[in-house]
């Protein structure tokens, strides 16, 4: 049952304009009919959501108030991942946007921090011309799309408080990157952050979308919308480095046009049960979409991705990599399905998953599946659960490096690959970084 | 030239000495009674037919998991100067380690070093950070690793681009010994084991790699145990000592000399004078006969 403080009067109580409103409530009455989901449905399975209690959860504080961006927040905040080149951030604290800033460079003179209690945070300062980012507002009817995937993206369409939009204009490249960061340090709250990035024809941008928070206990249910149109290049990459209590249930949904060529990334590292859901619709002919993700388990995480590469125009191409390691008792849930449509010959989708699993307590899962309605194709996937490789692990021992050093090594190569492969490459060595700490615990638990 | 590592600093006398080694892989023995002391400065080749023991006799002195000691000794006996050792013996005059009980990386600190035949693809771990791992490991300084790597690259004519790859990732068989032969001179062991060196060698890979490695052994006092199927590699690496193993035993040792003559008759000789096969041997030695 979905509590009463995620009913449609709370979301009908939200600020915004009219059409917002009726679809947050709408959107609400969607899900209160509906029924929480269970680990026998195919999508949930290996999953602890028989687990999550709604009711222990409350929306972030009441629009209109100031976001208290307590010290240790702001230290959080105010080390970027990344110098150089010049970002447009945007903060949000337990789901209430908390500042925008544009760089010189991309903006007529830097805007001042804008607080939520201004009615439109970012207006005046933004440029006139090039990217826009901005909170939805009276004429962005048509930018929204309705997505609901399951229950937690209708949910985040009835309670996101200020959805996020990043509009670039045809023909725009972009050479700022957008870094949206998402911090929280309130016990018990739900956020539901939406961001929408909307590349016109022939433009480009970089998206950077960073979730950290404090040692609470709160619910995180994003909900990234990408429309790369036709042309377009489109760089996300999402760092989920949320606290160990912290549930995080999120989804990417990605519509990829003509010719366009998307480039989506995860980095999961925190949560306690943090999932990602990643539907990639190839619907342009020759459209492209490289999925490249990591994740890296310990403690009790269960770290979970349900993706699906849906290629419905011809001479579409996917590419999905996804690499993790579970170490102590943590889980990962790996299950993707590419789908390709009678209409879309000419395909090359390709799939690969691999897992090290660190001790005899982690679990990985690896689930991949192929539906093809189309023969002129190219399609593979490709799976692995193991532990680290013996022979690997040999042979830098007998260089002396000693057993746990090694397994470091091997384990820090293994995500080598993906890294890589980001976009938004100047954020990579932050993730490195944090990614290091996490393999530098490996040893800890033997 | 300058040593990250404190095992060789100074030349010095060192004996890797095998005593009576039985190892069995799986539920197979492989070697049933191995004899074998190779000291600084010397190179010895260990020669003998497929699955003659050859590779795990290898594996074994290494301590590759796997491949488990049930009789024997492996010891290291140094002379001259203090060997870094974790098992607590280390002493100015003489030491004596024994290697058994040792993981491969306690081995290698203690001075061995040694090259697979088909050394082990390593992706997303570079070359340099492994060795500048392994230097910190025994107390060296991780910093001289980048200009040693490339002082040694030069010697054996190693691309300086593929310093940069990932280890053993994409590299042809002559790059991958050459980055051994880096690794080594690197490294600088008391004693190397090389595998089947000039498996997947060109001419001119071999020769820098054995010039590389006969070179160590006279300025750093390097000993060599080379082993190997074929007389090939000692055209150019030249052996003080053959030892001809079959059936996991060695059956005869000699000089340079024993390598010629086995050119012209092969191994049939040798298995010709033992009629017994290794499993006999096995039960034999099992039952303390």
């Amino acid at each position: 049952m979905i509590p009463p403080q995620f009913g449609p009067e709370a979301a009908g109580a939200l600020a915004g304009p009219q059409w917002l409103v009726s679809r947050r409530i709408a959107a609400a009455e969607q899900a209160a009919a509906g029924s929480m989901p269970t680990a026998q449905e195919e999508v949930w399975r290996y999953t602890p959501i028989g687990q999550l209690d709604l009711s222990r959860y409350t929306l972030g504080l009441q629009a209109g108030a100031p976001s208290p961006v307590s010290g240790s927040a702001q230290s959080t905040l105010s080390t970027p991942p990344h110098s150089a080149p010049p970002a447009i951030v945007v903060d949000t604290s337990n789901g209430h946007l908390c500042g925008v800033q544009f760089p010189s460079e991309a903006a007529n003179g830097v805007s001042p921090l804008h607080h939520p209690n201004n009615a439109q945070p970012t207006t005046g300062a933004q440029p006139t011309t090039g990217v826009q980012v901005r909170v939805l507002g009276e004429g962005d009817a048509d930018l929204a799309a309705s997505v609901d995937v399951d229950l937690f993206a209708q949910m985040n369409a009835a309670f996101s408080v200020e959805p996020l939009l990043v509009k670039v204009p045809a023909g725009t490249d972009v050479a700022a990157t957008v870094l949206v960061r998402h911090w929280i340090d309130a016990d018990g709250v739900a956020v539901f952050p939406r961001l929408i990035i909307d590349a016109g024809p022939d433009s480009s941008v970089q998206v950077l979308e960073m979730y950290s928070s404090s040692d609470v206990n709160a619910f995180v249910s994003p909900v990234v919308e990408i429309r790369a149109a036709a042309a377009s290049r489109v760089g996300y990459l999402a760092v989920q480095d949320l606290g160990p209590k912290v549930w995080h249930i999120g989804s990417q949904v990605c519509h990829v046009g003509s010719q366009a060529h998307l480039r989506a990334s995860t980095a999961a590292l925190g949560g306690d049960y943090a999932r990602t859901r990643l539907d990639t619709h190839l619907s342009g002919r020759g459209a492209t979409g490289d999925l490249i993700s990591l994740y890296y388990g310990d403690g009790q995480q269960t770290l979970d991705f349900r993706t699906f590469q849906d290629h419905a125009a011809p001479d579409t191409s996917s590419s999905l990599l996804f690499k993790g390691a579970v170490d102590d008792s943590s889980r990962s849930v790996y299950t993707g399905m590419i789908r390709v449509r009678p209409d879309a010959r000419g395909t090359n989708a390709h799939q690969t998953n691999r897992n090290i699993k660190l001790t005899d307590d982690a679990w990985a899962e690896s689930v991949p599946n192929l539906e093809i309605e189309n023969n002129e194709v190219q399609c593979s996937h490709a799976s692995a659960v193991g532990p680290i490789d013996k022979d690997q692990l040999f042979y830098l021992q007998s260089r002396g490096v000693p057993t746990n050093t090694a397994k470091r090594l091997i384990v820090s190569g293994f995500f080598g690959e993906v890294l890589e492969q980001f976009p938004v490459s100047e954020a990579v060595p932050a993730v490195r970084t944090r990614l290091e700490a996490k393999i530098s615990g490996l040893n800890q638990h033997e | 030239m300058t040593s990250a590592q404190t095992p060789a600093q100074t030349p010095s006398q060192s004996r890797l000495v095998i005593e009576g080694l039985q190892v069995r892989v799986g539920e197979q023995m492989v070697l049933n009674g191995i004899n074998l002391e190779v000291a600084s400065g010397e190179v010895h080749a260990v020669m003998g037919p497929n699955g003659s023991g050859k590779s795990t006799l290898a594996y074994a002195i290494m301590g590759k998991p796997g491949y488990e000691v049930v009789a024997g000794t492996i010891t290291l006996v140094s002379e001259g100067s203090s060997v870094a050792s974790h098992s607590g013996q280390s002493q100015v005059g003489q030491s004596q380690v024994d290697l058994v009980p040792l993981s491969p990386w306690e081995r290698a600190h203690a001075g061995l070093f040694s090259t697979q035949q088909y050394p082990t693809e390593v992706p997303g771990v570079g070359l340099e950070n492994m060795l500048e791992e392994a230097v910190a490991a025994v107390g060296g300084d991780r910093g001289s690793v980048e200009a040693q790597v490339a002082a040694e690259a030069a010697l054996v004519g190693f691309n300086p681009d593929l310093l940069y790859r990932s280890l053993n990732v994409d590299l042809s068989g002559g790059e991958m010994k050459r980055s051994e032969a880096v690794q080594l001179g690197v490294l600088r062991p008391r004693i190397a084991i090389l595998d089947e060196l000039d498996s997947g060698l060109d001419v001119d890979a071999l020769a820098a790699v054995s010039h590389r490695i006969e070179q160590a052994t006279q300025q750093d006092n390097l000993g060599v145990l080379a082993i190997t199927h074929f007389s090939r590699l000692l055209t150019v690496l030249h052996a003080d000592v053959v030892h001809i193993i079959i059936g996991g035993v060695i059956r005869e040792t000699g000089g340079p000399d024993l390598a010629a003559q086995l050119e012209e008759t092969g191994y049939d000789p040798w298995i010709d004078k033992r009629a017994e096969s290794p499993v006999d041997i096995h039960i034999g030695s099992e039952l303390g006969l």
